[in-house]
């Protein structure tokens, strides 16, 4: 046997074949040593995840009530609290900044799509991706010094528009993979029918994205909902019923936020529930998504 | 002749063969001014549909460029007034009107850097393991739960984290590490253990970018090309020679990449830090200690800060957030696409 002529292959076979052997179990035993730790490392990942889950759905049961969901926060020592008004506050939120992010994302994933090899194509995407990238808490600062400070008071308007901050970069870009994935004969027998390009996109291509499309929705409004951040000084929180969108709203990671950090053991078992009725809105958003694409686009969330 | 209505597209298609009797769309029947109506009305509609998704394609620069600008302005008083020392002064003294962003940021890179640390070697085994070793059965779910770390809110993290993680780090970790091991001598594992520590909140931080540094990485490796792989097989090597000889150099940048995407969420991360951190603006050698990141120093004392000079101060500390993130995951893109784009278009 001759020595491969590409240099330092460790395995190569240039050994008295006594010495051989010994490599050769010496190799097979780092393999499957390094087979173990991979897996283990798949073991430790998904670890935390069980940890927290169990733990929420323990310690969220046990305080979660019928009259969680229908009465308003109580104050401290007077129990049977809830959060209906953080519930129906999300639901406000999520609703606004999908009224504003969807469209706006959508429509910039059509353009990424459409115009694929376009100057403004090749600058928008790239920024979509680094805007997707900034942390939760700037899009609240800038919210609030667009739409709070000017006005003096703060609002559901400018939670939902910090949410749908977050929104746009994120639908922009899983709208563009899903068009791209449609195939250009499709497009191309609809021009040939005479169908106008506008007509072709929206009725022909966008409706065969469909399905893809709401996926990529459904996935960034699993992501916006347990947003705490840009919401501290945008849609503030509020311990009373309010469905004014001028007006500060409560929201259910705010609330969770402001119980876990009070004293009290009450508020507490509260936090925790809420946490649980959170994590499972996001979970059923999340299986929703999941389902209505039958791992067709299975890529990673981001 | 309605031949010339229709679009460009089909010049020189071979459909054009005169033996098809010409039956016309229903709307051609009325006449040449009829259609010609109709094709204007879809040159309009053509032009209004390009304006209205290059407006919503703009919307993103725009949206970049508004809040660059807008947060500048706001932190301008501040950065105009401490100038350069904003960011090396260590004083946050918002009594007295003197603020310098130093702890914070150290605080920021100390408990990325724990963050990485631990979630960096776990990631990339986890990607390995999917791509290489684990049984296609077990793929798509174990890849599943990965990315379901991605979505459970930052809220909850910090609230197990102040339930659960804190005890246990305060009665058992903290004592373990400092007395029993006899690390206490170093700086780092030194001093009372509170609870609440630039280590907690590393460790949580650590949880939390795990998701996002395994998908790309993932994906990456999902991108080498089987031949690559082939080629090592046939050359006698183990599975894990072949992984380490021949995928993983293939992938290298790529996978960077994804670290340093994790490394822009680590530094951004808000809620979870804020809850398991401590806040306080120091800087201390010890990992026991209380401390502050910028992300959480904002979240923790805006809606409480104390005069306009306060409020812009926590907004140039925004300021400068806004700066390293912006740099760190322009970096992690660039190099990310670097990989898909020599393997074909694969990925985001």
């Amino acid at each position: 046997m001759t020595t491969p002529a590409k240099p330092p292959m460790r395995w190569s076979g240039a050994y008295p074949a006594a010495t051989r052997a010994g490599k050769l179990r010496r190799r097979q035993a780092v393999n499957a040593l390094m087979a173990g730790l991979v897996g283990l490392a798949a073991v430790l990942a998904t670890l935390p995840l069980v940890i927290v889950l169990l733990y929420l759905l323990k310690q969220g049961a046990s305080s979660l009530r019928w009259h969680f969901f229908t009465n308003m926060p109580k104050p401290v020592g007077e129990l049977g609290g809830g959060m209906a008004n953080a519930i129906v506050g999300t639901l406000m939120l999520i609703g606004i900044a999908s009224a504003i992010g969807l469209p706006v994302g959508i429509g910039a994933g059509l353009y990424l799509a459409e115009h694929r090899g376009s100057r403004l194509a090749n600058v928008t995407r790239f920024l979509a991706d680094v805007l997707n990238g900034l942390p939760s808490i700037v899009m609240g600062i800038f919210a609030w010094q667009i739409l709070v400070r000017p006005i003096g008071h703060f609002s559901a308007w400018a939670g939902g528009v910090a949410l749908a901050a977050m929104m746009i970069p994120q639908v922009a870009r899983t709208t563009e993979e899903i068009v791209r994935t449609v195939p250009v004969s499709l497009r191309e027998a609809a021009l040939a029918l005479g169908y106008a390009r506008w007509r072709t996109s929206l009725t022909v291509v966008l409706r065969t994205a469909t399905a893809g499309v709401v996926t990529g929705a459904l996935v960034a409004i699993a992501r916006i909902a347990g947003e705490t951040a840009p919401l501290l000084f945008t849609a503030f929180g509020n311990q009373f019923w309010s469905t004014s969108l001028n007006q500060p709203v409560a929201a259910l990671p705010l609330q969770i936020y402001t119980y876990a950090l009070s004293p009290y053991d009450d508020w507490h078992a509260q936090a925790w529930a809420g946490a649980l009725v959170l994590i499972a809105l996001i979970l059923i958003i999340s299986l929703v998504a999941r389902v209505a694409t039958r791992g067709r686009f299975a890529t990673a969330s981001d | 002749m309605t031949g010339a209505a229709v679009p460009s597209e089909r010049a020189g298609s071979p459909l054009d063969r005169p033996t098809i009797p010409p039956t016309l769309p229903p709307g051609a029947t009325r006449g040449r001014r009829a259609l010609g109506v109709r094709i204007q009305g879809a040159v309009i509609g053509d032009r209004v549909y390009t304006a209205a998704i290059t407006f919503f394609a703009l919307c993103v620069p725009m949206l970049l460029i508004l809040i660059a600008i807008e947060i500048f302005i706001a932190g301008w008083p501040a950065l105009h007034k401490f100038g350069f020392s904003f960011l090396t002064s260590s004083a946050w003294d918002p009594v007295n009107g003197n603020f310098g962003a130093a702890p914070a940021i150290y605080g920021t890179l100390v408990s990325s850097t724990i963050a990485l640390a631990i979630a960096t070697p776990l990631a990339i085994g986890v990607a390995i393991f999917l791509s290489e070793f684990a049984p296609q059965w077990l793929r798509q779910p174990v890849a599943f739960l990965v990315d379901l770390l991605a979505a459970v809110p930052s809220v909850v993290y910090g609230l197990w984290g102040i339930f659960v993680l804190l005890p246990i780090l305060r009665t058992s970790v903290m004592p373990f590490l400092r007395d029993t091991l006899h690390l206490g001598v170093l700086p780092f594992f030194s001093g009372p253990a509170y609870g609440p520590s630039m280590l907690a909140a590393g460790l949580i931080l650590s949880i939390m970018v795990l998701p996002y540094i395994s998908s790309v990485s993932r994906e990456v490796l999902l991108a080498v090309p089987r031949s690559q792989r082939e080629a090592a097989l046939a050359l006698g090597a183990t599975k894990w020679e072949t992984i380490w000889g021949a995928v993983l150099p293939y992938a290298k940048s790529g996978i960077i990449g994804g670290v340093i995407l994790g490394l822009g969420r680590a530094l951004g991360e808000t809620m979870a830090v804020t809850m398991l951190i401590g806040n306080r603006p120091q800087i201390s050698a010890s990992l026991f200690a209380p401390g502050y990141t910028m992300a959480s120093l904002i979240a923790n004392e805006f809606s409480e800060a104390s005069g306009d000079l306060h409020l812009s101060a926590l907004m140039a500390v925004g300021f400068v957030l806004f700066v390293i993130t912006l740099i760190v995951n322009a970096v992690a893109r660039w190099l990310v696409w670097q990989v898909s784009r020599s393997s074909g278009e694969k990925m985001a």
